[in-house]
């Protein structure tokens, strides 16, 4: 048994909300490029370029990528042999985010009650799911949600008959309508599988795959690439202005379902697709 | 792209009618910050003939709730939000004089009706690159609804802002265009 006191992960998590919203991942910069280089529209380009100088100036100022810093939504894979000492866990990482919305100067995007819309002020309460796996350690995923990608998101249960066909027809429908708003070039996260619920947490975990990487499976790892290609066809472009820079990236997601059942769920990100890491 | 239009505000019927779909432009001037919460507020102030807080004829309304201010800066992050959750009260502001939106994604026929019949543009400014979105706005103010915090209504100063027509006054409509040219069968 390993003790942690919860101080360490007010600490940490206070410095993943700075970080996952001024810092964008290699891997999306890596491939913003190799887009720049491909897109075939001018407007395009210059919006690809201008993503890319928002990057540089978001690292210099120490500013948030985007104003939308999001819902706080974190993903906690908690060693079983960890034992927490000095408070309550939930407590501890709720007030991590207090704190880094505010010593960040990050937005307070969160009402308390969806039908009164009162803003809590803090940007809490957090969004977490924990995950019990062997060892001692604890693994704290953060990721800042925006509203206008997450929008545009959806969960659709299929007849079984609909087949991998189906899914496909669901996913590009879905690209082609959200069109300007999830602020494109986007990451397009896909579930299939589980039940209803399982099936969206698993589109959001798609999201937090570096991009570039393939699904191990190669038959979803085809219909990651087929899906991506076909995206990119659409011509929505960067901001929707219309070129050939869609989406960033595709990923698949999978899981066991019931025999009656075929749950499929698009979670769209934009492409601030911000997430950080630590493990305590 | 074409050399960016430089523009001032407020708009006169003449520059808006002088922009077309796909143009840039850079936007100097005054303009306004107002979300979901201020548009409600401000078409229920007009549904009961009340004046509204900030008079908006010939003016620009930017969909955009920023982030707070750093210490010695004017402002935040700053960029825009989706604008078809403004589509149900867009087209009484038009009526009442208002020239200029700015926002993301796709708007109603009835938003680009008004737009028509008003003199009315649809600027696109790019979601997500907000930090770069700041180093345009030179001051900033709440001039309403400070009640709402980010929601409130703030009154900018911007210089060379950058933004693309997406809906122009004669009915087109960048967003279809644009498809159209890049789709790939
Ligand atoms: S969708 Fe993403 S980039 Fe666009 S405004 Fe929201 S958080 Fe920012």
């Amino acid at each position: 048994m390993r003790k942690l006191d919860v101080k360490e992960v007010t600490a940490a998590v206070r410095q993943l909300c700075i970080d996952a919203n001024v810092y964008l991942g290699d891997d999306v910069v890596k491939r913003l490029k190799q887009s720049l280089e491909r897109e075939e529209s001018p407007t395009g380009r210059e919006v690809l370029k201008k993503i890319l100088e928002n990057v540089d100036i978001a690292k210099e100022d120490q500013a948030p990528l985007c104003q939308d810093t999001g819902y706080a939504v974190f993903f906690v894979e908690l060693g079983q042999d960890v034992h927490f000492t000095g408070g309550d866990f939930s407590e501890a990482l709720n007030e991590g985010v207090r704190q880094g919305y505010k010593d960040g100067y990050l937005r307070k995007s969160v009402v308390s009650d969806p039908i009164e819309r009162k803003n809590t002020g803090d940007n809490t309460p957090a969004i977490v799911s924990i995950d019990l796996v062997p060892g001692d350690r604890v693994k704290i995923i953060m990721a800042p949600k925006g509203g206008g990608s997450e929008n545009m998101s959806e969960v659709k249960m299929m007849a079984p008959a609909a087949g991998v066909e189906g899914v496909k027809d669901f996913v590009i429908d879905k690209v082609r309508r959200s069109g300007a708003n999830p602020c494109p070039p986007v990451v397009v996260g896909v579930g299939i599988g589980g039940t209803f619920d399982k099936c969206a947490q698993i589109a959001k975990k798609a999201l937090l795959r570096e991009i570039g990487s393939r699904h191990p499976n190669p038959f979803y790892a085809d219909l990651e690439a087929e899906l991506l290609e076909k995206v990119n066809k659409l011509g929505i472009g960067p901001q929707g202005f219309g070129g050939r820079t869609t989406a960033l990236a595709v990923h698949v997601e999978v899981h066991p379902c019931h025999i009656a059942s075929f749950p499929v769920a698009v979670n769209m990100q934009c492409h601030v697709s911000r997430h950080k890491e630590i493990i305590l | 792209m074409s050399e960016p239009k430089r523009i001032t505000t407020p708009l006169t019927d003449e520059t808006v009618k002088d922009l077309r779909i796909g143009d840039s432009v850079l936007i100097t001037g005054t303009i306004y910050t107002a979300r979901d919460s201020a548009h409600k507020r401000l078409v229920e102030a007009l549904d009961r003939g009340e004046r509204l807080p900030v008079d908006f004829n010939g003016q620009i309304i930017y969909y955009a709730g920023p982030a707070p201010a750093k210490p010695g800066r004017p402002i935040g992050s700053i960029g825009p939000t989706t604008s078809y959750r403004m589509d149900p009260y867009a087209p009484k502001l038009i009526a009442n004089g208002l020239k200029g939106m700015i926002g993301k994604g796709n708007r109603n026929e009835e938003v680009i009706a008004a737009q028509k019949k008003y003199t009315a543009v649809y600027f696109g400014a790019i979601g997500g690159a907000a930090a770069l979105g700041a180093q345009s706005v030179k001051k900033a103010e709440i001039v309403a609804y400070e009640d709402l915090g980010p929601e409130a209504i703030r009154k900018l100063e911007v210089e060379d802002f950058p933004a693309v027509v997406v809906n122009d006054a004669h009915g087109g409509d960048l967003y279809k265009e644009g498809m159209a040219t890049y789709q790939r069968s």
